[in-house]
């Protein structure tokens, strides 16, 4: 794509058209220049939020996405939706089903949802899912839902994106998982015990409260609050929009958090990486080098590699 | 830059409910390397267009049984035109008569339908060479 097309396609986004959307959301994908100029003409147009939803699998996760997004559009906000799925680590390939539990959001204008494969790599979540919320804010969605696969490592990575975390916790998993609980609880701003309709929901509930009863507190800090929702029944939701909202607002007052400034030293991280790595490809030992995998130990060829750059000097734009 | 996966979109349009074959090809395309996106079953023709329009694929796959093919399919490809889909590869398959598959084909802008006992390697094939042309072109 020519910077020309890219710069069409910003100005697209920015109006709202959602086919521009669509197609800005793959280039993301693909990386490269182009993406780096759709980066520097959207970043910081819409004022939308990134709320992350985790959880262990079969939390619920879809269903209160669907839940909040139906309430946040009777608020008559526009809902952008970001939907990560495991790709296969063998071929690469990916089966994203979380539309599947959003039926009742197809078809709705104000609404975008995209299916995202996390491609399996470390980091995979965060290497593009702050490009597309960003996209969606550009383009005037207020509220962006980050829905994560289920939980595991990658969901620790949430923290570096959103700027609210929202941790689901289904009733009766055991004590499987609260180990979970013990590392997320830390992280999470907002929390949630859905299936509320089952008789169990209660304990988990409780269970919940104590332990943040327990967590030390500032006088300046964001308190956290658990909701029992029930998609099924459709109660409870309003209360949990409530709270993302308030702690939208809330932010604007206290910007200087740990996990923003991490979020920062995060993108600068990437961009260096993503260029380095463009800038490697290019150098006349880049296929030597891959052509000595194996055989060679890896960060001896990185450092010839580096070598070899800092040689030829580093002049990409 | 990276070679994004061929983006599938798997649907059963109208009022069928049986998914075994959507589920079966889903799988197929996933171990392909492809990224699948199974919207699952009753979709009509509009949740189909706007799932295609905001996911990007570059194929559409449409699962149907209910003897609905001669109305919806040619009304998921008109749709799919108009929303400014026209490059998206549209792939059909169940129970679908050899006369009515010849007009879908020829007439309708379904670009190629197979029926049951189709070895997946025929569609995986198929996809991958006409997507690549379709990319091409873009």
């Amino acid at each position: 794509m020519t910077l020309d097309a890219a710069q069409q396609l910003a100005l697209d986004v920015r109006r709202g058209d959602r086919r521009a959307l669509a197609r800005a959301l793959t280039l993301i994908e693909r990386g490269g220049a182009p993406v780096r100029f759709l980066r520097k003409a959207l970043i910081g147009y819409g004022v939308g939020s990134l709320v992350g939803i985790t959880g262990a699998p079969g939390a619920g996760k879809s269903s209160l996405t669907t839940v909040i997004t139906q309430e946040l559009r009777k608020r008559g906000m526009q809902v952008g939706i970001i939907a990560v799925d495991p790709s296969s680590p063998l071929t690469g390939g990916s089966l994203l089903g979380d539309r599947i539990r959003m039926y009742d959001l197809a078809g709705d204008s104000g609404v975008f949802i995209r299916s995202m494969a996390n491609r399996g790599q470390y980091g995979g979540l965060a290497a593009t899912t702050l490009d597309a919320a960003m996209l969606m804010r550009a383009a005037g969605f207020g509220m962006v839902l980050l829905e994560t696969v289920g939980a595991g490592q990658s969901d620790v990575a949430v923290v570096d994106i959103a700027d609210t975390v929202l941790l689901v916790e289904a009733p009766g998993m055991g004590d499987e998982v609260q180990s979970i609980k013990a590392g997320l609880l830390e992280v999470a701003d907002v929390i949630v015990v859905t299936k509320s309709d089952r008789p169990d929901a209660a304990a988990t509930l409780q269970q919940l409260r104590a332990l943040l009863r327990m967590q030390m507190e500032s006088a300046d800090a964001w308190t956290v609050s658990v909701f029992p929702v029930s998609a099924l029944r459709q109660t409870g939701v309003a209360d949990v929009v409530d709270a993302l909202v308030a702690h939208a607002e809330w932010l604007q007052t206290h910007p200087a958090t740990w996990r923003q400034q991490r979020r920062h030293l995060l993108s600068l991280q990437r961009a260096l990486e993503s260029q380095l790595h463009e800038a490697v490809q290019q150098l006349p030992g880049w296929s030597k080098a891959v052509a000595q995998l194996g055989h060679y130990d890896c960060d001896l060829l990185a450092q010839q590699l580096f070598k070899e750059l800092v040689a030829n000097g580093f002049t990409k734009e | 830059m990276n070679e994004v996966p061929i983006r599938v979109l798997v649907a059963k349009p109208g009022l069928d409910g049986h998914d075994r074959g959507a589920k079966v090809i889903a799988r197929a395309l996933r171990d392909a390397g492809m990224d699948v996106i199974y919207t699952g079953i009753g979709q009509t023709p509009h949740m189909i267009v706007e799932a295609a329009l905001q996911e990007d694929v570059d194929v559409v796959g449409l699962s149907i049984l209910s003897g609905a093919h001669m109305t919806l399919l040619p009304k998921v490809a008109t749709q799919l035109r108009e929303a400014g889909l026209g490059h998206c590869v549209i792939v059909a398959g169940g129970i679908i008569p050899a006369e009515d598959s010849a007009l879908l084909t020829s007439q309708y802008g379904i670009d190629a339908i197979y029926g049951p006992g189709t070895n997946t390697d025929e569609i995986v094939a198929f996809i991958r060479t006409t997507v690549a042309v379709r990319r091409a072109t873009l």
